[in-house]
């Protein structure tokens, strides 16, 4: 049937050269039917087309009715007698119901009757129905002359339209009378018979999108941490193991020389554990600790407070990885002296209340160099080139105050796109009366930083509230099509301002 | 941080009308303070309304703390001013504050000072309040361990008892009331005090509660809470008495030292301060303030290796001299004296920052450090990473989910059982969220499901992360683990879908199917897990050389659990622990 459709429609273009308008050439065959046909032929570039529309005006119920018993308005002046006696409105309503009520506004509209108490009189002798005849024009031809004459009858619901579309044909550049199927893809059995060398392939359409692999997909800040780790091992940093989200008061506060009325021991800042809920003892050198904190020691005055075991012994969920860090540095000071650098990128908690930027847990970057040669000087070479691997190149640092790191210094990049400076982490080198208690030798110098892995991952991937990136709010689609992250290329805001 | 407001037009002017807000901007940077807003930046002020600076003050620098000190600090650094010294006037007969014995059960620390011929203004009045708020918060730690009383000494009589009293036996009308109250009633006012009701607790259980009185009994304070409204301080007031009390000694001193320092400016006779004598029941006695100077000795070749220049002794003792400090050289070293104001500085490496702030930290030149280390992953990231890896390039996909959770998410929800031998439980969470640390990946993956029911099944996730258990023989008591957990969640269960997931993991390590017999190999053994469907249920073992390990479960989630996370599709998922692997 379809076969025969194009065939019919080449044939009528060979002889006639162009068809005209489909509805009239193939009159009885459905819109979709001739469409259908002349889209398969325009995909084999055997003809062209073009789309007419045609509207085609019919009465609707009313508007028979009108056409056969005349206008709801005619009716009704002539049910008012001639003269000055009229006729009251409800008698008339009584007479035409739902008509009158139409017909009479009309009437007055026009000017045909006027009201004389609760009578209708009329001011005219005669009148002519224009709207019986308008509704003969359109029954008779489907549509009429003017535009506005259409527009008031289907406004009063006398008349509808539909629009019927044919369609205006031409030849195309591959034309001829016959047709040959044609092939949507190559085929195993193409390769064996060779048909494929004789073959027609239909045309394709490259403006659609492929058929989705459906792979699996990695974490985005999983993706950002492990660009941040490529970083460091490139720059000859050792992972440390912070496989601990439990820590003791004492490595996390007291042996970093935080004191213990600091307010990043209240219960509003960090969780403490109810179960279990101390450590069992000590590190050994936890006197040293103690001792620094009371009486001073290593060239310090100390806070001079009286320091308590059992408030150190209490279990938190650690605020930092510094309480790793710290950790590491002892070890490190049980053998002679050699440089290391450390980092790790892990979890850290904080009793905070939750919102669009904070939650109670976060991943914490940090490094940790230790060198007798250390100065601020080469810790601000050292984390220009850290951060130059990530894209930011114009960095400026703020001194501020951190318990354990002095001299500390806030890192500034400067975000063209915002055209202002972000702080990005923060660093410092580590008070001797942390380091010595550790059991470093005079003159080992420790730099660290900071930052937080969640920042610079929203900011890449243009991420606003932290809840859609880290725990089960996150969006499964969001994972399935944030591109590959690539720190040192602009990615996400950046590449956006920029443009 | 704390933060501080500053009259915009007083402090540029004080500084010479040199500075617009965005120079200011940057001077702040490079001393360590951080504008965060100018109020007349935000729009229009209204009639009469004063500009004002928005600023960050670290944490450490008490003495920054209050517009006085403020442009003491930045004025000798800009090099505008000197630095100032304080003096104590030497008083023959000093004011007494006698200490009753009773005070060392509540309080047992107080001191005092005098401000003669103060002048006050608004602004002033203003900034002294501020500056006692700010220090009662920061170093008084929220007034427990410190807490500031002044008052007008024209009201009162020396000398001054500092006791400690039954709370019926004490009656005074508190600052801004007209009630008189005893102690109890005290406690019940100011409960409904949206200020005062956070320091109650200080003193509320204790039989007595710490009072100053003058001469004639009149109550001065009931510290730490409240002063009496009969010797309250307006701006006529002409001679301050500042008493405060403390259970710390080292801040109450540098309290005392930090107001006295900063508000001795509007005396008559500026940076003077009239003594205090303090006399315990053991007979001791102290004269407050202490005015004591201390010194730090440090050297060129220290400071220059800390900050990474090279600078010679004079020049040092030039650039310390902005930051206000005052240093001399003696010999090879260079002994400073640290100020009253300074009281942060506890040895060298503060010298060190401040020299680095006088020299500018973004003048310091960059000198690559040369010394070569070896990078290397830790093991059980890198085993980590094999089982991401191979997970994703199976088609699931990885998501990432909190480590806290609520009681239920692991025990109820699961239909599993608390013996008291698994999870660890914080003492002070602000949400049921956040009530132990997980110890099964889980019901975060399920939540993460349960959020995700608008894209169409199968929906395939996995996480490979630390769980958190009780562990006796570790000195915590609690050690992480690392899980890897998967699942399948679809029209269907299917259970050899998430089983050929495990399938691919345990062959990418090494590991193939085996029976329980052979040597070498994982095998599934069946097992009434409770969160699991009854016979679709089993532990996954791991056979190495006779060796047998139980490294997890596999099943077909029980639909109570599904019901329990409000899921509606069936779930299949294993979770197992990786260390053996390592």
């Amino acid at each position: 049937m379809s076969e025969e459709l194009k065939l019919n429609i080449l044939s009528k273009l060979d002889s006639d050269g162009t068809i005209e308008d489909t509805s009239a050439t193939f009159k009885g065959v459905s819109e979709e039917a001739v469409l259908g046909a002349l889209k398969s032929l325009e995909s084999q570039e055997k003809v062209k087309y073009k789309t007419l529309t045609t509207e085609i005006w019919t009465l609707e119920a009313e508007g028979k009715d009108q056409l056969e018993s005349g206008s709801y308005e005619v009716r009704i002046f002539n049910a008012v007698p001639a003269g000055s006696d009229g006729i009251t409105i409800s008698e008339l309503e009584a007479k035409f119901g739902k008509v009158a009520k139409l017909g009479q506004g009309k009437c007055l509209a026009n000017k045909w009757l006027k009201k004389d108490g609760d009578k209708l009189v009329r001011t005219v002798e005669s009148v002519t129905d224009k709207v019986q005849a308008d509704l003969a024009t359109v029954n008779s031809t489907s549509t009429h002359p003017s535009k506005d004459t259409l527009k008031d009858l289907k406004r009063r619901k006398l008349i509808k339209v539909t629009k019927l579309l044919s369609y205006s044909v031409s030849k195309g550049a591959n034309f001829s009378t016959t047709l040959k199927k044609q092939a949507t893809d190559l085929t195993m059995e193409m390769l064996q018979s060779g048909s494929w060398k004789t073959e027609e392939f239909k045309k394709f359409n490259f403006d659609s999108l492929g058929i989705n692999p459906s792979g699996g997909h990695l974490h985005p800040l999983l993706k950002v941490r492990e660009e941040f780790r490529q970083v460091f091992f490139e720059t000859g940093f050792e992972e440390m193991d912070t496989s601990n989200f439990v820590e003791s008061s004492f490595w996390n506060f007291d042996a970093l020389f935080v004191p213990q009325q600091h307010a990043a021991r209240d219960l509003q800042d960090t969780f403490f554990l109810k179960d279990p809920k101390l450590v069992k003892s000590l590190p050994d050198f936890w006197e040293r600790v103690k001792n620094v904190h009371e009486n001073g020691g290593y060239g310090s005055i100390g806070y001079r407070y009286p320091w308590s075991e059992e408030e150190s012994k209490r279990l938190v969920l650690r605020t930092h990885t510094t309480a790793i860090s710290s950790q590491m540095l002892h070890k490190l000071a049980q053998h002679p002296y050699r440089p290391a650098k450390y980092f790790s990128i892990d979890r850290v908690y904080r009793n905070e209340a939750v919102d669009a930027t904070h939650l109670a847990e976060f991943h914490q970057v940090e490094g940790v160099i230790a060198d007798k040669n250390m100065s601020l000087g080469s810790l601000i070479a050292f984390l220009d080139m850290f951060f130059k691997k990530m894209g930011m190149s114009n960095l400026r640092f703020k001194p501020t105050y951190n318990p354990y790191t002095e001299p500390s210094m806030e890192i500034f990049s400067y975000h063209e796109g915002l055209g202002k400076w972000l702080e990005i982490g923060n660093s410092g080198m580590f008070r001797p009366e942390m380091l010595r208690s550790l059991g470093l030798e005079d003159g080992v110098k420790v730099a660290g930083f900071g930052l937080s892995l969640e920042r610079p991952t929203m900011f890449k991937y243009d991420i606003s509230n932290i809840r859609e990136l880290l725990g089960h709010k996150v969006d499964l689609g969001m994972i399935a099509t944030t591109p590959a992250c690539r720190l040192d290329k602009k990615m996400g805001q950046e590449a956006l301002q920029k443009a | 941080m704390p933060t501080i407001y500053v009259d915009k037009e007083e402090l540029f002017e004080y500084l010479g009308n040199q500075f617009n807000t965005e120079a200011f901007r940057e001077l702040c940077f490079e001393f360590g303070i951080e504008l965060e807003e100018d109020t007349s930046e935000k729009g229009e002020l209204a009639e009469g309304e004063r500009a004002q600076l928005k600023i960050d003050i670290p944490a450490n620098r008490y003495d920054l703390l209050c517009i006085e000190g403020l442009t003491r600090a930045l004025g000798v650094f800009l090099g505008r001013d000197s630095i100032k010294h304080y003096h104590v006037t030497p008083t023959s007969n000093p004011h007494r504050i006698t200490v009753a014995k009773e005070c060392s059960q509540i309080r047992p620390l107080i001191v005092g000072a005098i401000l003669r011929n103060v002048q006050l203004d608004a602004a002033r009045y203003k900034s002294f309040i501020d500056l006692q708020d700010k220090l009662n918060q920061n170093l008084g730690h929220q007034r427990k361990l410190v807490s500031i009383g002044t008052h007008d000494l024209d009201t009162v009589q020396g000398p001054f008892t500092y006791e400690a009293v039954k709370p019926e036996d004490l009656k005074f009308v508190p600052l801004s009331q007209t009630e008189e109250m005893d102690g109890h009633r005290i406690m019940e006012f100011y409960g409904k005090d949206s200020k005062i009701k956070h320091f109650l607790h200080i003193i509320e259980d204790s039989p007595v509660y710490p009072v100053v009185y003058d001469a004639n009994r009149t109550v001065m304070s009931l510290p730490p809470l409240i002063n009496s409204d009969h010797s309250k301080i307006s701006l006529d007031t002409k001679n301050i008495f500042i008493e405060i009390t403390a259970t710390d000694m080292t801040k109450v001193n540098m309290v005392l030292n930090i107001l006295v320092t900063m508000f001795s400016q509007h005396c008559k006779e500026p940076f003077t301060v009239e003594p205090v004598e303090v006399v315990y029941p053991d007979g001791k006695s102290f004269v407050y303030p202490d005015f004591e100077t201390k010194t730090i000795t440090t050297s060129a070749s220290y400071l220059n290796g800390i900050v990474g220049i090279d600078k010679s002794n004079s020049e040092i003792v030039e650039l310390l001299h902005k930051m206000s400090l005052e240093a001399k050289i003696e010999q090879d070293s260079i002994v400073v004296t640290l100020p009253l104001t300074r009281p942060d500085m506890l040895q060298e490496c503060d010298i060190a920052e401040d020299l680095a702030i006088a020299f500018g930290y973004n003048r310091i030149p960059r000198v690559q450090n040369n010394e070569a280390t070896v990078g290397a992953p830790l093991p059980i990231n890198k085993l980590t990473d094999i089982v991401r890896r191979e997970m994703a390039m199976a088609s699931w996909t990885e998501v990432l989910t909190l480590s806290l959770c609520a009681h239920d998410d692991i025990f109820k929800f699961l239909r599993r059982e608390d013996k008291g031998d698994e999870v660890v439980v914080l003492s002070n969470p602000e949400t049921q969220e956040n009530q132990i640390c997980r110890s099964l990946l889980l019901p975060g993956l399920l939540k993460t499901v349960r959020e995700n029911k608008r894209y169409p099944v199968p929906i395939k996730v996995f996480e490979v992360s630390d769980v958190v258990n009780k562990d006796p023989s570790t000195e915590r008591g609690v050690r992480n683990r690392r899980h890897a957990c998967a699942l399948y969640a679809s029209d269907e269960a299917r259970f050899e879908i998430i089983q050929g997931l495990l399938d691919t993991v345990m062959e990418s390590l090494g590991f193939t199917h085996c029976n329980k017999q052979q040597d070498r190999g994982y095998y599934l053994e069946e097992a009434d897990v409770p969160m699991y469907l009854p016979g679709r249920s089993a532990k996954v073992m791991l056979n190495e050389n006779g060796n047998t390990v139980e490294l997890g479960t596999i099943g077909i989630v029980h639909p109570e659990v599904l019901f329990n996370y409000e899921l509606k599709m069936p779930i299949s998922t294993f979770e197992i622990n990786i260390e053996p692997f390592l």
